[in-house]
């Protein structure tokens, strides 16, 4: 590096195949997204009309809509991210501001990242067991215990990341000014790191929207509508799962209308979180 | 700015939700009173699903049916985590009597062995139970293999390798199928019947759909999958050697044929399997499905319910069963089944449902 | 840095309301406190839970469940060895596509991407990991499954010389379902997660530290490699967790395309199975009580792979970070 002016020959190879690379990289990212996103358009778009946000899940045959579904999993998802939220933040603060190097916060950590890759249908069978075999019964409340349990152990990993990485002089420069640690975690840390642990729940959100295993054996589904979250409760993947699998035409297209409602929702919900955290991008 | 989050999430869910729900009040999708929940087999929930509809219409009564696999169904009525269960696989009467279950039939399908043969027009080929366990055993590998060009006089088999593929999910349509390679084929005993057994060769495919998706990708591939599936979507399939000796296609008279040579008041909770079935057009892997419900049941209401959700079906479902290929019960085998509920009772000891007299 | 304009007002630091403030500094730690053991406590339910539950299959097979890769329904035997390799193997392959694309997509959009691009592209890279995982499934089922048939597949066992090594390592049926799609079909599915925690932490790096680098007659290669990998290492250990973690546990996607057969597989073509996929097909069906036990078990062996390989990552990244 000690070398200044032109760079020799075999640095700007080096270079030029590292940007290519960089491009090609996202060039493919990219490019998965779109053939995904259009396999869904393709395929999605002619299920997508009024019907879907006016009716309930039809027999075969029938006419209908995803009405049911789209609110169950939107009563589910937002109790889910609530307590995923709350949990969460709270625990990766902890393990970045309080048990930095304790043994306790390593085993903490260490066990998080376990529970992160926790298959979700035993996250699903576990909330069984102890939710809705000793109640007697499915419940969408059941669904959004397991879908927290998910969703939790991604914001607590981002959040601790993202708070690590806040610089010590803000930390000390607040405490300086005399505010107690809890109003300098509150008011400047998760200020300042707010970008990240943005990220972390919408990434948590990401992955709770899709996910069809755990609610499998715990909010069941329902082929009707209904609001009381201590029943069976409808939800889009698990329709789109029955449905995509299906012998008919008309409910295979409202599974991918549902999948492409689910991806349109995960990025609404991205940019609309960018707009309302109006954070000052770093460059 | 978690806050500002949370709140700006939580309002626009809101007021989304409030909007659909007050264009859904206009619907007919408006939640009524009684909510009975059942779950278990996937072959029966399309049907099960439109009597719900249709009924949930005519009668207010909002029973809700959840494919979780017949595995599932039998589980959750054991947990008592639903009214009823649902299943493809019939419980034997003395595991029934262990759990206090009672065990009906309520509607008829079957299994259909689906092939890609370029170059062959759609079910023209013909296949008996022994060469289908050979080919499913990995025995017979080639197309124009002796075994198959003995069975297809005139008809030009390619020189293409087999491709097995078979469900790779626990299902009812393995059981059924496994089941008939047992009863037709002494060398299937090795394998065995079950709802998953351990498969000599091939791929496995996730559900009907994934059986088909890649027969359909693999030219010389042969899957099998459930009749509705199958006639839905057009598969091309093989036609069987029946116990008759007759080459038949899967037709619903087929089934029908299957299912009215049978004897059901032999056996305690219905337990029959269709297969092989004696009868010149009947169709070999034919199966029925079932209901399980508690003989005991601690709300009658519930019980009341579902019986009378059923016996509704009996009585008017059979269009709507034929229509999404079902196979309706014979009339005899439904006066049979509504004989059987005056054993499911209440607290009180009396029967929960009385079927109205046909 | 925006943060020294939000510092408390000096009002805040008072003496009456920090006696307040420092009351409730306990009560805040306690809090957190109790959120962290929360997790460890679902955890451990969890697992005690797979563990009474897996409790028959292992006293039925013992040591066995473990290398055997028999997984027999009908006779009742299990072994949980073919699904172990399928899982080590698809994760660690769809890491071995994941983890350089998702740097490369990282810094570009924190060195080298457009400004008025890098919003659009970050949130498209973001959404990747929006997509329901059956959608995964079905995508690859019915789209790419052909695709990678006709385009890659087939000219590679085609190119094989016959009896050789490399016909043996591709050999399988030509229909795109396998040990490789399925692990492509995963890096696709864990590159958002990895991409948007790494770009989260080069952006988190100082201007000047790498102004100065550059300031220093450095190429983006040497500024990347020799000040912000080193910069991002610990935290870039979290970003591969969360892929690898979401790799070993993938269910239903990878159930749709992996070919779904027990035992080891044999080629890189080969179908196979994993312990997620393995579970997901056959739970729901599964009504003899060695059945279901064996498949929690095989949850449990999930379990304690996923620590293992953990473990054993934090050991070697650990190791080098000390270097």
């Amino acid at each position: 590096m000690s070398t200044a002016g032109a760079p020799r020959l075999s640095r700007r190879i080096g270079e030029g195949a590292f940007l290519t690379f960089c491009w090609v990289a996202t060039g493919i990212a990219i490019l998965a997204l779109a053939a995904i996103l259009w396999s869904l358009l393709s395929q999605g778009i002619a299920g997508l009309d009024l019907d879907i946000f006016t009716k309930s899940t039809p027999a075969p045959g029938s006419e209908g809509g995803l009405l049911n579904a789209i609110l169950g999993s939107l009563m589910m998802c937002v109790v889910a991210m609530v307590g995923a939220v709350f949990i969460g933040v709270l625990a990766g603060t902890w393990l970045s501001e309080y048990a930095r190097d304790s043994h306790y916060g390593k085993v903490v950590r260490f066990l998080n990242d376990v529970l992160l890759s926790a298959p979700s249908i035993l996250v699903g069978l576990f909330v069984y067991t102890i939710l809705v075999a000793p109640l007697k019964g499915f419940s969408g409340l059941a669904g959004s215990v397991a879908l927290a349990l998910l969703a939790a152990p991604v914001i607590t990993r981002t959040t601790e990341d993202v708070l690590r990485l806040q610089p010590v002089a803000l930390r000390e420069a607040s405490v300086a000014l005399g505010a107690p640690v809890w109003r300098t975690i509150l008011a400047v840390i998760w200020k300042s790191a707010q970008g990240g642990m943005l990220t972390g729940a919408l990434l948590a959100f990401a992955r709770i929207s899709g996910e069809t295993a755990p609610l499998l054996f715990t909010a069941l589904n329902n082929q009707f509508l209904s609001l009381d979250m201590t029943k069976p409760t409808a939800n889009l993947p698990v329709v789109i799962f029955n449905f995509a699998l299906s012998a008919y035409d008309d409910w295979r297209r409202l599974a991918w209308a549902g999948a492409l409602l689910i991806a349109a929702t995960v990025l609404t919900v991205t940019v609309v979180a960018r707009i309302l955290a109006r954070e000052p991008r770093r460059s | 700015m978690y806050r500002k989050l949370i709140v700006g999430l939580a309002a626009c869910l809101a007021l989304s939700a409030c909007g659909q729900k007050t264009e859904g009040k206009g619907g007919s999708t408006a939640p009524a009173g009684a909510q009975i929940s059942g779950a278990g087999a996937t072959f029966p929930a399309p049907l099960y699903a439109k009597w719900a509809e249709v009924q949930k219409a005519d009668t207010g009564v909002a029973l809700n049916y959840q494919a979780i696999g017949s595995g599932g169904g039998i589980k959750q009525i054991k947990a008592k985590t639903v009214a009823f269960g649902a299943s493809d696989k019939p419980l034997k009467p003395d595991e029934l009597a262990a759990e206090g279950l009672a065990q009906f039939p309520t509607v008829i399908g079957g299994v259909v062995p689906i092939v890609n043969l370029p170059g062959l027009q759609p079910s023209q080929l013909k296949l008996t139970g022994p060469v289908l366990a050979d080919i499913f055993l990995g025995k017979v590998t080639k197309w124009n293999d002796p075994a198959i060009i003995a069975l297809n006089a005139g008809v030009k088999l390619p020189n293409l390798p087999i491709t097995v593929v078979h469900r790779a999910d626990g299902s009812g349509t393995s059981f059924l199928f496994t089941s008939y390679l047992t009863a037709v084929a002494p060398q299937w005993a090795s394998v065995g019947a079950s709802d998953a057994v351990k498969w000599p060769t091939g791929q496995g495919g996730k559900g009907n759909d994934g059986v088909s998706g890649y027969v359909k990708q693999t030219p010389g591939a042969i899957g099998y999958v459930e009749y509705a599936f199958a006639k839905q979507n057009g598969l091309p399939h093989a036609s069987l050697q029946n116990a008759a000796g007759q080459f038949v296609d899967p037709t619903a008279d087929a089934f029908a044929a299957a299912a009215s040579g049978a004897d059901w008041s032999a056996t305690p909770g219905f337990y029959l399997l269709l297969i092989n079935q004696p009868g010149a057009g009947a169709w070999p892997i034919t199966g029925a499905t079932f209901i399980l419900m508690h003989k005991q049941q601690a709300d009658p209401a519930t019980g009341k319910a579902v019986l009378g959700f059923f016996d509704r079906a009996y009585a008017t479902g059979d269009a709507a069963a034929s229509e999404l290929a079902y196979v309706p019960l014979p009339a005899t085998l439904k006066a049979q089944v509504r004989a059987s509920w005056s054993a499911i009772v209440g607290p009180d000891g009396k029967p929960v449902y009385a079927p109205a007299a046909q | 840095m925006t943060a020294a304009a939000d510092v408390p007002s000096p009002a805040a630091a008072s003496p009456p309301r920090s006696a307040f403030g420092a009351a409730f500094d306990k009560g805040f730690e306690i809090l957190c406190f109790a959120a962290a053991t929360f997790l460890l406590a679902a955890l451990g339910g969890i697992v005690v839970s797979l563990a009474i539950g897996g409790w028959p299959a292992f006293q039925a097979f013992g040591l066995n469940f473990f290398v055997s890769a028999e997984w027999d329904p009908v006779q009742e035997i299990y072994g949980a060895a073919g699904a172990v390799t399928g899982t080590l193997v698809t994760a660690a392959l769809a890491l071995l596509f994941a983890l350089p694309l998702s740097f490369g997509i990282a810094i570009f959009l924190v060195e080298l991407c457009p400004p008025v691009l890098r919003r659009p592209i970050g949130t498209a890279v973001e959404l990747l990991a929006g997509i329901p995982s059956i959608v995964y499934g079905m995508w690859g089922l019915f789209v790419f499954a052909p695709w990678f048939a006709k385009y890659i597949q087939m000219p590679i066992m085609m190119s094989a010389q016959p009896g050789s090594l490399w016909e043996k390592i591709t050999a399988g049926v030509p229909n795109g379902a396998g040990i490789l799609s399925a692990s492509i079909i995963l890096a696709i599915m864990i590159l958002p997660f990895i991409a948007a925690t790494l770009r989260e932490l080069l952006l988190s790096i100082p201007a000047q530290v790498r102004e100065s680098a550059y300031g220093l007659g450095s190429t983006t290669f040497e500024v990347v490699r020799k000040v912000s990998i080193p910069y991002v290492r610990t935290g870039a250990i979290g970003a591969v967790m969360l892929g690898l973690g979401r790799a070993l546990g993938e269910t239903m996607a990878v159930t749709f395309i992996i070919g779904n057969s027990h035992g080891f597989p044999t080629s890189i073509f080969a179908s196979g199975s994993t312990i997620a996929s393995t579970i997901a097909n056959e739970f729901a069906e599964a009504t003899e009580q060695l059945h279901s036990a064996s498949l929690i078990a095989l949850g449990l062996v999930l379990f304690v792979i996923t620590f293992a390989v953990l473990a054993l990552a934090r050991l070697l990244i650990g190791r080098q970070a000390n270097l």
